[in-house]
């Protein structure tokens, strides 16, 4: 389809024109009270998580922040899934808490469908990436997954120590999702870019977040430039391709959803490989069992996913209301902790810790409602094959130096150092 | 025992045809459907009850089921 006149004229220009959105001050530094002035952005949310998130749930469990302009943490399960499942006051159309709210008139669709997108138009968003995205279909990915989970443990030749976080998890994720989208294997780096622009360097000045985010448009406007000219069997193609009420979609709708598929599989996946090795490698009891007892491992895999979930989501509060013994304001944000949620005690037995063979666990780590994980069946695979193809190879490990391990702050929790002793 | 899914609250987690494909199935789009006419062998009834208290949608039940 050369010459599709969507994608002839620059994006860029057209975004310039789109009505502004609100920006507020950006505040950082240490927090004084996780209660009233919470921040998922300082190196105290990284290195005290969990019993940042137990503490409110007992003492305070909706959290206030003036930070970003206003937000809430609620923090129990029953709370997280009441907004999760309410799209008519909590809105999808910023889900990365920041200090710049999009405008109002970008819902329902907002820039990332179907992610950022409300209902109505959420549904149908969705409904054409199901198909590609189905058990099924990641199963297709399984051969060249486990492929390349041992080419990873090749590279690492005979020595002692690696880092598991940047050399192993972090390459899995991206190679999957660049192959489904049809991008060449070796942009992997600038993915990693984009991927920095987008969730991290949040605090950044405006001019420089904009900059960033105009190279990662450019990147797949050049995607689909090379789509156009070369069609291929990848979900770029289809989306150029795919029809929406009749029509082929809008160009930024093209272009959002290929952010959003590059984008919300790269360090939620890197993380949740990273974060179950680390566990693994410290806890030398369940590492014994799942070696003993591979059959065990997708158990294991759910309870790692429950107890280390790396994503956190957000909403904006669609009008001024009472809700649940708090006052929001419009366009208040909600920081979404599906983590916090998973470590409800009042719904999970022993929620603080690790049961490998936990039987009943409704954990929430790929969300609730209708913006349930779209890669979860994809997420799986790769966390199962990483993990599978790891211990088979390795065997035992071990932390080589528990001080340098580091986690992220912001809304995807994962080890981004994580030096491993291997034999 | 029988199995059910409500379809309003489905959202495709896929917990079920995971834990017991014997029972369950998933549709073009990946939403769960019950396989057959949903009558549980005795044999089953664990992996029914596995199935439904892993949903994180609690979209599974199972009537009959004291
Ligand atoms: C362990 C890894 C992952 C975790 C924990 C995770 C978690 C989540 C969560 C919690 C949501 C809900 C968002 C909300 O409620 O606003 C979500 C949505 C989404 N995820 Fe994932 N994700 C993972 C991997 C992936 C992968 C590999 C992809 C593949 C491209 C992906 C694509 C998406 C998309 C497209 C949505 C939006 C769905 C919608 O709004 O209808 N995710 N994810
Ligand atoms: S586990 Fe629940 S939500 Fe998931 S497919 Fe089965 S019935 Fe649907």
């Amino acid at each position: 389809m050369p010459g599709d006149e969507r994608f002839a004229r620059d994006l860029r220009g057209e975004r310039d024109e789109r009505p502004l959105g609100t920006r507020s001050e950006i505040v950082t530094g240490p927090v004084s009270d996780w209660a009233t002035d919470f921040s998922h952005l300082e190196p105290e949310w990284a290195t005290g998580f969990y019993s940042i998130l137990a503490g409110l749930r007992e003492r305070c469990p909706i959290a206030r922040t003036e930070r970003f302009g206003g937000g809430w943490l609620p923090t129990r399960y029953e709370d997280v899934a009441a907004i999760a499942y309410d799209t008519e006051r909590f809105s999808s159309r910023s889900i990365i808490m920041s200090n710049f709210r999009p405008p109002r008139q970008i819902a329902p669709a907002g820039g990332s469908p179907p992610i950022s997108s409300d209902p109505p138009f959420h549904h149908d968003a969705r409904r054409l990436l199901l198909p590609a995205f189905t058990k099924t279909a990641a199963s297709r990915q399984e051969p060249a997954t486990r492929a390349l989970c041992h080419s990873l443990i090749d590279a690492f030749g005979d020595r002692g120590v690696v880092d598991a976080a940047s050399e192993y998890a972090q390459h899995i994720p991206m190679r999957v999702i660049a192959r489904m989208l049809g991008f060449p294997p070796g942009d992997g780096p600038r993915f990693r870019q984009f991927v920095e622009a987008t969730l991290e360097g949040i605090n950044l000045p405006p001019e420089e977040r904009i900059e960033r985010m105009t190279a990662l448009f450019d990147y797949l406007l050049a995607q689909v430039r090379d789509h156009l000219d070369r069609p291929r069997d990848d979900l770029t193609s289809y989306l150029i391709s795919a029809e929406l009420h009749g029509r082929k979609l809008a160009p930024e709708h093209v272009t959002g959803t290929m952010a959003l598929l590059l984008i919300a599989g790269i360090d939620t996946t890197w993380s949740a490989i990273g974060a179950s090795l680390w566990h693994l490698a410290r806890t030398p009891s369940d590492l014994e069992r799942l070696l003993a007892d591979p059959g065990l491992l997708p158990t294991a895999v759910e309870e790692l996913l429950r107890a280390y979930a790396p994503v956190t989501m957000a909403r904006l509060v669609k009008e001024d209301m009472h809700w649940r013994g708090v006052d929001m304001r419009a366009d208040d944000w909600i920081l979404l902790s599906f983590p916090s949620a998973n470590r409800d005690p009042s719904v999970f037995d022993r929620a603080d810790e690790v049961v490998i063979d936990r039987q009943v666990n409704r954990h929430v780590a790929f969300g609730l409602g209708i913006h349930r994980c779209l890669g979860s069946h994809l997420a799986r695979m790769e966390l199962r094959v990483a993990l599978e193809v790891w211990l088979e190879r390795i065997g035992s490990f071990t932390l080589a130096d528990p001080s340098a391990v580091t986690w992220s702050a912001g809304q995807i929790r994962g080890p981004r150092a994580l030096p491993l002793r291997i034999g | 025992m029988r199995v059910r899914i409500d379809p309003e609250r489905c959202q495709g987690h896929g917990r079920c045809y995971d834990l017991a494909p014997e029972l369950f199935g998933d549709d073009d789009e990946g939403y769960g459907q019950v396989l057959g006419d949903g009558a549980v062998p005795p044999a089953l009834a664990g992996k029914a009850r596995l199935a439904a208290s892993n949903c994180p949608e609690r979209a599974i039940d199972l009537p009959g089921d004291g």
